[in-house]
């Protein structure tokens, strides 16, 4: 009956309930939002080296993310590919360089180039065209998202990258950026070209390592024999990359920032609600008192009123947060959700009513269950 | 003939409920106040007891103390057999859902439940649920005259009703001492003769004792015993002859005057 009664209790008062709900409501939508910016831009921050199925990176010293990488030379692709444990060792360009809009005006983009018949890193999610459209001349691939920001309206119109011309000959989907530079994927040597880069130069060396080779083994050996460069293991240059736009950007501390705000603007509404409805039925929960009932059985209608409030208030919060993020789906700043981020959300609905259920059970262990003899 | 075999033997009251030497402090410092001052009763089973007296005599707080809700500064209480001295505040709350039932003035029931779960709930605070539980309390609501309005709100109850639900409420649990704070001051003539009429009928099972706490002299007819308290002290107890055979007779007099 402690379900019962507290179902009936919610439900009694129909303007406490939805005040209830909207400030669930609002605290999960909000969180939801901040956490699911977290994530996407985790997602974007990664995407590239998570895509690489890289074991170890070459890099310029000092590299602080995929995007903003300075040169090595070329030789160290050659290094590495003498080095005992190696199976592969691709190049990669990636810079920054100004695409001009067919329309008029220019934009900044990453331009990506690698050898996509050595298996490195390919664009993916590709929609229209395909890899082999590539080796056309002047040929790149773009992403969707960003048609608009580039002044491009379909396949196969033109730009100008640097003093050379490019034709889009394929699209992709949901590859964007967390600096909000559109990518521009195409071979390798074109990439160099664009980039106006000497053709000794390359940004990335992609290390795959035979069957069996021990991974801290031949970064060691690739540092000793790269003294000039740095060599991250794929999970190191993750942890860097999401450390420098996540934490020392402040962007993730914000975003985190935000959600816990709204977790404490949901503990309290939640908290007010509850305990001026536990207040208005005092005299119920001191007569449960006087027929007996243990302080257990009291705890648990606060409990499972809080429960209930959760559960509903995160269902309708949910509702709203998933047309939220389906609306951001193919904007430049999409904001997800995972599976598991909707599990966190609901324990962290669940755990902020279960606070909040803290002063109301605080003020009906206060009771004087003699109060029952005075009315 | 032996004369064990011819005199009827009359077997001594069973006492459920004992009193002794009750003082209740209330209050600190200089605003501290005697409620009760050395208060001795016992409550017999089978009885149906009236506690009277003045406003502030202390009735209330001896109420409140015989139900386990206070603990008395001195003396002690043993109710059912089990002294409540030293007992904390969850074993008293253990021995209020075994052995003591509840009827307020106000009746106290749930506005959100049903007459047949505001029932149902003193079960379920003992851990008696399912179709045993909602038996018993259609059982009880039916001996209150209430099994026609199982599914009714309070709100949707008369004064009478609703304090019939209560009295079945606090008589669902089988205790051994059924407390009545004021049970008819709320009550018009009519239900409170009837709701004075059920509470004797119960005190007639003879494993339990019914007190009540009253003012109103239309319940004289129906008690056993009167007790009378002024001043935190027993000054007075009355044992009435009639039977409650004789007390429903009354009542029904009463009854045909009035229609009359």
């Amino acid at each position: 009956m402690t379900f019962t009664l507290a179902i009936r209790n919610l439900f009694h008062d129909r303007i406490r309930l939805v005040v209830t709900l909207v400030g669930i409501l609002f605290s999960v939508v909000l969180v939801a939002i901040q956490l699911g910016l977290y994530t996407g831009a985790r997602t974007m921050i990664i995407s590239m080296i998570d895509r690489s199925n890289a074991d170890l990176w070459v890099m310029a010293y000092g590299t602080k993310n995929f995007e903003e990488a300075q040169p090595i030379s070329a030789r160290a692709r050659y290094a590495a590919l003498s080095t005992p444990g190696v199976a592969s060792a691709t190049p990669l360009v990636a810079g920054f360089t100004d695409w001009r809009k067919p329309g008029g005006g220019s934009t900044l983009v990453v331009v990506i180039g690698a050898d996509y018949d050595e298996g490195t890193l390919a664009p993916w999610n590709i929609v229209e065209g395909d890899l082999t459209g590539l080796g056309a001349r002047d040929a790149v691939m773009i992403d969707r998202t960003y048609l608009d920001e580039l002044g491009i309206k379909k396949v196969g119109d033109t730009a100008q990258v640097g003093a050379s011309r490019v034709r889009v000959a394929g699209l992709t989907e949901g590859i964007r950026s967390f600096t909000v530079t559109p990518f521009v994927f195409t071979t390798f040597s074109r990439a160099r070209s664009l980039l106006e880069m000497p053709a000794d130069n390359i940004t990335y060396v992609l290390v795959k390592l035979s069957d069996g080779a021990d991974p801290q083994r031949v970064q060691e050996i690739l540092r000793q024999r790269l003294p000039d460069n740095e060599v991250l293991t794929t999970a190191e240059f993750r942890d860097r990359s999401l450390n420098h736009w996540l934490f020392a950007t402040g962007a993730g501390i914000a975003l985190i920032g935000g959600a816990v705000l709204g977790l404490v603007v949901g503990t309290v509404i939640v908290a007010q609600t509850l305990y001026s409805s536990t207040k208005d039925h005092l005299t119920e929960f001191a007569t449960l008192r006087a027929l007996g009932s243990s302080s257990g059985y009291i705890h648990k209608v606060i409990l499972a009123q809080a429960a209930l409030s959760a559960l509903l208030g995160y269902i309708l919060g949910m509702a709203i947060a998933l047309a939220v993020v389906w609306s951001t789906e193919n904007s430049a700043l999409p904001i997800m959700m995972t599976p598991w981020l909707a599990g966190l959300l609901l324990a962290l609905t669940v755990a902020m009513c279960a606070v909040s259920a803290v002063s109301a059970i605080g003020k009906v262990m206060r009771i004087d269950p003699a109060m029952v003899f005075n009315r | 003939m032996m004369a064990s075999e011819t005199a009827e033997v009359v077997a001594p009251p069973t006492v459920v409920l004992e009193a002794r030497n009750i003082v209740k402090e209330l209050g600190q410092g200089a605003g501290k106040v005697r409620a009760l001052k050395g208060v001795g009763l016992t409550l017999n089973a089978g009885e149906l007891t009236l506690l009277m007296g003045p406003s502030g005599s202390g009735k209330t707080t001896l109420l409140s103390i015989l139900g386990c809700i206070l603990t008395p500064t001195e003396g002690t209480l043993t109710i059912a057999g089990q002294s409540t001295t030293g007992l904390s505040p969850e074993e008293l709350a253990r021995l209020r859902r075994r052995s003591i039932g509840f009827i307020f003035q106000s009746y106290n029931l749930f506005p959100t439940l049903t007459a047949e779960e505001n029932v149902r709930i003193a079960l379920d605070v003992r851990g008696e649920r399912g179709s045993q539980a909602t038996v018993l309390a259609q059982r009880a609501l039916q001996r209150v005259g209430l099994r026609h309005k199982l599914k009714s709100y309070p709100s949707n109850l008369s004064g009478g009703e609703q304090q019939r639900v209560a009295v079945a409420r606090a008589l669902v649990g089988a205790p051994a001492v059924m407390l009545a704070d004021e049970p008819t001051a709320a009550l018009d003539s009519e239900n409170g003769v009837a709701v004075m009429g059920l509470l004797a009928e119960i005190a007639k099972d003879k494993s339990r004792a019914v007190l009540a706490v009253t003012h109103d002299p239309r319940t004289f007819p129906f008690a056993n015993r009167i007790l009378r308290i002024e001043d935190g002290l027993i000054v007075g107890e009355e044992r009435r002859a009639e039977g409650v055979e004789t007390v429903h007779e009354l009542a029904r007099t009463r009854k045909r005057k009035a229609n009359a």
